[in-house]
């Protein structure tokens, strides 16, 4: 089985409309939504929901007010600024500081802090129109999205093996930081969208550079092309001095946005130039994985 | 006055909208760049960087001498960042929260500090006087936070602030957010901008944050962000319409005040917007 991880660095380069096209074109893919902060994927692909789990994730401190002596030592220990003193002279934990790390229920001494399983979102595994997604919802202002990467990752790798799928088409977050690095590493191929600008391209240089980081086979596709051919150009150069191969370019077409408004794919909305590059584009994708 | 600028969804305009903000200000502004994954705000305002610092996180270090093999730190560290297998414990720097517990629970004074680099700050005014403060996570490191709160921190914070946020509703965001005065939340009029101007409305919500919406691309799209708007309550302090030359103009590196000077003076009102709101 393989897996493809589409990323961006800078958000809103077209990542999830050409995902999604990605997996209208698929035959036998099943489609993960790691962009678990902000998932758009199931606008397009509108899945229905057949299951839906809780993803349970760390601790949460809880101090317990009738048990609280106020003596504060847990607010001294508490590297993440999370606990506070209330109008009462009690301490409380501020959930949203809180990182789970469990030093204030180790260190008090009346043993006044609860430290629970932390419900941080959910997770659904889903049929859509072209096969099985997997896709999530985490919390708001919820730690642990990386984990929460690894898990959709993980479920849509067990459903594609159980369905005799042999693809699985994921949709990654922005930027390169924890959740990025748990949606790329030991993926068979990385493709980075970006666009012709100078913030898209120092965005996919760090991307190109973290995929080479941990050793990951990378393509790039320039979304918006014809805004800037000259900054396109500078792009693919640097992605060919990467290693990184292009393949291909999507010139800026409002009927990308169109077909969000329909809650359609781009290749079920249009036969047009940008349709016509992403086909071409796709094949190329798949030959990279043979 | 602190004004953070967020948005769930990436590639709204959030960056274009700092820049504005900080651009059009007749005050002394600091830009603090806090999208440490992809910092973009420097590409537009070009300042001279003056210096530069290395953004450490503390991670135990084991004095093997003294370490009984004991187990009690790996087995305390709720992120794996420690494994002992009947050994002194290995150290997995890059999945230390830097909590400090393994020192607390280790009965014989065996765990220090070292300092583990994660990114970079770095320091600049630009051609407007404008003083910048970039942070930059190394590529690779998986902890966004500690360089945002190095990046706050770093701040003096005595006229008016701009937090260029990064996306999302997640740890990173709520780093930058913690302690702004005022949310500015950039959004486009499509489908995907209002679901994630939704989580992000939900996430300054949860914090307790006043805000405004920023509609980019105002008259593309449809008519959805408007009417969650009108419905909600929510004030939308600045549309700004689209227009293919400012993508071109932006492409290089440009502004979005150099593309439509005619917008200045609405972004130049935006502080003194926010003080009314805040009254």
């Amino acid at each position: 089985m393989k897996e493809i991880t589409v990323i961006s660095g800078k958000g809103g380069t077209g990542k999830t409309s050409i995902t999604g096209c990605f997996a209208a074109l698929a035959e036998n893919a099943v489609v993960a939504d790691c962009d678990v902060d902000a998932a758009d994927l199931h606008m397009l692909l509108a899945p229905e929901v057949l299951e839906t789990h809780d993803f349970i994730s760390g601790n949460e401190a809880v101090i317990r007010e009738s048990d609280c002596t106020g003596c504060g030592l847990c607010a001294e220990k508490c590297r993440f600024d999370a606990i506070k003193k209330t109008d009462s002279g009690k301490f409380s934990v501020d959930p949203y500081g809180c990182e789970g790390c469990g030093v204030c229920v180790e260190v008090c001494p009346v043993k006044a802090v609860d430290f629970p399983p932390n419900n941080c979102g959910q997770w659904f595994f889903s049929l859509t129109r072209f096969g099985p997604m997997v896709h999530a919802r985490l919390g708001i202002a919820q730690e642990n999205s990386g984990k929460l990467v690894s898990t959709v990752r993980r479920e849509a790798a067990s459903r594609a093996a159980d369905l005799n799928r042999d693809l699985v088409i994921v949709d990654g977050p922005p930027g390169i930081g924890c959740p990025v690095i748990a949606s790329i590493t030991g993926t068979s191929l990385v493709v980075i969208v970006t666009e012709p600008s100078m913030s898209g391209l120092h965005d996919m240089k760090r991307v190109m550079e973290l995929a080479n980081h941990f050793s990951i086979p990378a393509v790039v596709i320039v979304n918006k092309w014809d805004i800037n051919p000259e900054v396109t150009s500078n792009i693919e150069t640097l992605a060919l001095n990467h290693g990184v191969a292009p393949v291909g370019r999507i010139p800026y077409d409002r009927a990308f946005t169109e077909a969000q408004i329909t809650g359609r794919t781009l290749v079920e909305q249009s036969s047009g130039v940008p349709v016509k590059n992403i086909e071409t584009i796709w094949e190329k994708v798949c030959r990279k994985l043979t | 006055m602190k004004i953070a600028v967020a948005s769930g969804k990436g590639g709204t305009g959030k960056t274009t909208v700092a820049v504005a903000i900080a651009t059009a200000s007749s005050t002394p502004v600091e830009y603090v760049d806090c999208d440490v994954e992809e910092p973009n705000g420097s590409i537009f305002l070009k300042p001279e960087v003056t210096r530069t610092e290395t953004v450490c996180v503390q991670v135990p270090a084991i004095d093997e001498a003294v370490c009984t093999s004991c187990g009690r730190c790996a087995s305390f560290c709720r992120f794996n960042a420690l494994v002992s297998l009947g050994t002194p414990p290995l150290v997995f720097p890059e999945l230390c929260h830097s909590c400090g517990g393994c020192e607390i629970v280790c009965p014989v004074g065996a765990i220090s500090w070292d300092d583990n680099p994660v990114g970079q700050l770095s320091f600049g005014v630009n051609s407007n006087g404008i003083s910048v403060i970039k942070g930059k996570l190394s590529v690779g490191s998986v902890l966004a936070p500690p360089v945002i709160r190095a990046a706050k921190g770093a701040a003096a914070g005595s006229g008016l602030t701009v937090i260029d946020c990064p996306p999302g509703t997640s740890c990173p965001v709520i780093e930058a957010l913690s302690d702004a005065d005022f949310v500015m939340l950039v959004t486009e009029p499509t489908p995907f901008g209002l679901h994630d101007l939704k989580l992000a409305v939900e996430t300054v919500r949860v914090l307790g944050l006043p805000f405004s919406v920023v509609i980019n691309r105002s008259d593309e799209g449809d008519q959805g962000v408007e009417q969650y708007c009108e419905v909600e309550k929510i004030d939308v302090m600045v549309r700004i319409p689209h227009r293919r030359e400012v993508a071109e103009i932006y492409s290089r590196g440009g502004t979005l005040l150099e593309a439509m000077p005619e917008m200045t003076v609405r972004f130049a009102s935006i502080p003194g917007l926010i003080k009314e709101r805040l009254l």
